[in-house]
């Protein structure tokens, strides 16, 4: 059995790394159309988006079916998220910017959705910093406090997402992840009203 | 009006080639063939060439291609390949992804067509489109387009002034503005199920605006009728204005009193003005718009390039503008 669950884990960290090849890769072969790096920047904040709201699935999904193992996918899942974040990041700071520093200060204090985006991605920096063992043994108690930061974070990166769509008039995919990340947050208020 | 070209001391082609030569350059560039052209004819053979090099050559063998002069007001720029022109656009009625338009455009019947003229003209009347291709001679203008995404391309379009079709209609004193409107039909146009905007889409121009030599009633681009994707069969081309101001798939030109309150702005009325001239000195609320990226030239790994005023057209359009506050009027 436990040899089982380190092979699903394995399998879900080698899965979470896919889109990464394929972001990395279309560009190097000219499949990534006609634009390439805005393929980058949308696959990068995409994936950061699934993975932080799989990562937020695991304790709801583990308490409706009792498995306990599910649990072990928590960490990477979240890291995963952190990893498509810093891709997501460095596709603004070096393909859009081209690390002049002046336009990127004004972007995050001008335009709110650059400001939500940038909020969510810091607060992730200190949850993905925390999560090696050592950490969490270190931190106690203190690390499940720490870690609600992550709801702050999902709901910044949807606004993020929903803002910088909503101009264009179309919101049908902000609007799949906010509910989403409704049906995750309300099912852990309710749990924890019930208690 | 001072018109400023941007190569002066070359010649178009068009001055410098006989125009039966011209008109038959494919012909006679076929019945030569390839090489042995230059052997065989070599007077006629560089002043064929020439010519040739002048129409940029479509990606589509079925389409209908169009013998259209080259345009003095043509930029020298590298044009966007065919490819990239033709597979990454903005058209909503098909969809509001980039590639929507070249998936779905097919379903668009282009003929029969007709375009309606009407409001403040003294001859209101409809334009068949087979009339509307040869209203005016045809002039291949290879243009900058400036998306207001921050991406750009240069394309060669093909088509004749605005105010050739504007003339034949007699606009009355009380046109002021032009209004631009597209096809909303739900049967051939997918992304009309989805009202991600007031449909049908509507454009507006300054009659001034509208009746500028730059602004371009467009039927092809690289040598060929339009492809459905890029706004088939007849579409409006306002190079120095971001690139949502060039309305696609026409049925509609109408003349009116008021400032039209289009499509955009509409939906958007704080990121989308009536002008909506390129600026880069005045950001969209949501992105700079000081500089951009040339799509099918801007390497993967290459800085976007400056944006310029009015998309490097300020000097033949800026006296349009003269004395208004452009980032009230963006």
């Amino acid at each position: 059995m436990r040899l089982s669950i380190a092979w699903i884990r394995g399998l879900v960290i080698a899965a979470s790394m896919l889109p990464m090849v394929r972001l990395v890769l279309w560009p190097v072969l000219d499949w990534a159309g006609a634009n390439p790096v805005e393929f980058v920047t949308r696959s990068s904040g995409t994936w950061t988006l699934v993975f932080l709201l799989l990562a937020l699935s695991v304790s709801p999904l583990r308490r409706l079916t009792g498995a306990g193992w599910l649990m072990r996918l928590r960490r990477p899942l979240g890291l995963a998220s952190f990893a498509y974040a810093l891709a997501h990041l460095a596709t603004w700071v070096w393909l859009e910017h081209w690390f002049e520093i002046a336009p990127m200060i004004g972007d995050v204090l001008k335009r709110p959705f650059i400001t939500a985006g940038f909020a969510a991605l810091v607060l992730l920096i200190p949850l993905a910093l925390t999560s090696t063992d050592a950490m969490v043994r270190r931190l106690g108690r203190r690390w499940s406090t720490l870690h609600q930061l992550v709801y702050a974070a999902a709901v910044l990166a949807v606004l993020h997402y929903w803002w910088h769509k909503a101009g264009k008039a179309d919101v049908t995919e902000p609007a799949l992840y906010a509910l989403a990340l409704a049906l995750l947050l309300g099912w852990r208020l309710v749990a924890r009203l019930r208690r | 009006m001072l018109i400023r070209t941007h190569d002066a001391s070359t010649p178009p082609v068009s001055d410098i080639t006989p125009r039966e030569v011209w008109r038959n350059r494919r012909q006679l560039l076929a019945a030569a063939g390839g090489t042995a052209l230059g052997a065989a004819l070599p007077a006629l053979a560089s002043t064929a060439a020439q010519a040739s090099s002048a129409i940029m050559q479509g990606g589509d063998p079925k389409a209908q291609k169009l013998a259209a002069t080259a345009s003095k007001l043509s930029t020298p720029e590298r044009a966007t390949p065919y490819k990239v022109v033709t597979t990454y656009n903005n058209f909503y009625e098909f969809g509001t992804e980039k590639d929507d338009p070249v998936k779905h455009a097919h379903r668009l019947r282009t003929r029969p067509w007709s375009v309606r003229v009407e409001g403040e003209v003294a001859k209101p009347r409809s334009f068949d489109i087979e009339e509307l291709l040869t209203l005016a001679p045809l002039e291949e203008r290879i243009y900058r387009m400036r998306c207001v995404e921050g991406w750009s391309m240069v394309i060669p379009w093909i088509g004749y002034p605005l105010a050739e079709l504007i003339r034949r209609v007699e606009p009355t004193s009380k046109a002021r503005y032009v209004e631009f409107v597209t096809l909303a039909d739900p049967k051939q146009m997918n992304g009309l199920a989805i009202p991600v905007i007031s449909w049908p889409y509507m454009e507006a121009l300054r009659l001034d605006e509208a009746m500028h030599p730059l602004t371009l009633f467009t039927v092809g681009l690289y040598g060929e009728v339009l492809p459905n994707q890029n706004g088939a069969p007849v579409r409006l081309v306002v190079p120095w204005k971001y690139g949502f101001k060039s309305a696609k798939s026409l049925v509609t030109i109408r003349f009116v009193e008021k400032q039209p309150n289009t499509s955009w702005m509409r939906s958007s009325p704080e990121e989308y003005g009536f002008y909506s001239n390129v600026n880069p000195e005045v950001s969209h609320p949501r992105w700079s718009q000081a500089t951009e990226r040339r799509l099918g030239e801007d390497g993967f790994m290459q800085r976007r390039r400056p944006t310029l005023m009015m998309n490097g057209y300020a000097d033949q359009v800026g006296s349009l503008y003269a004395g208004m506050d452009l980032r009230r009027n963006f």
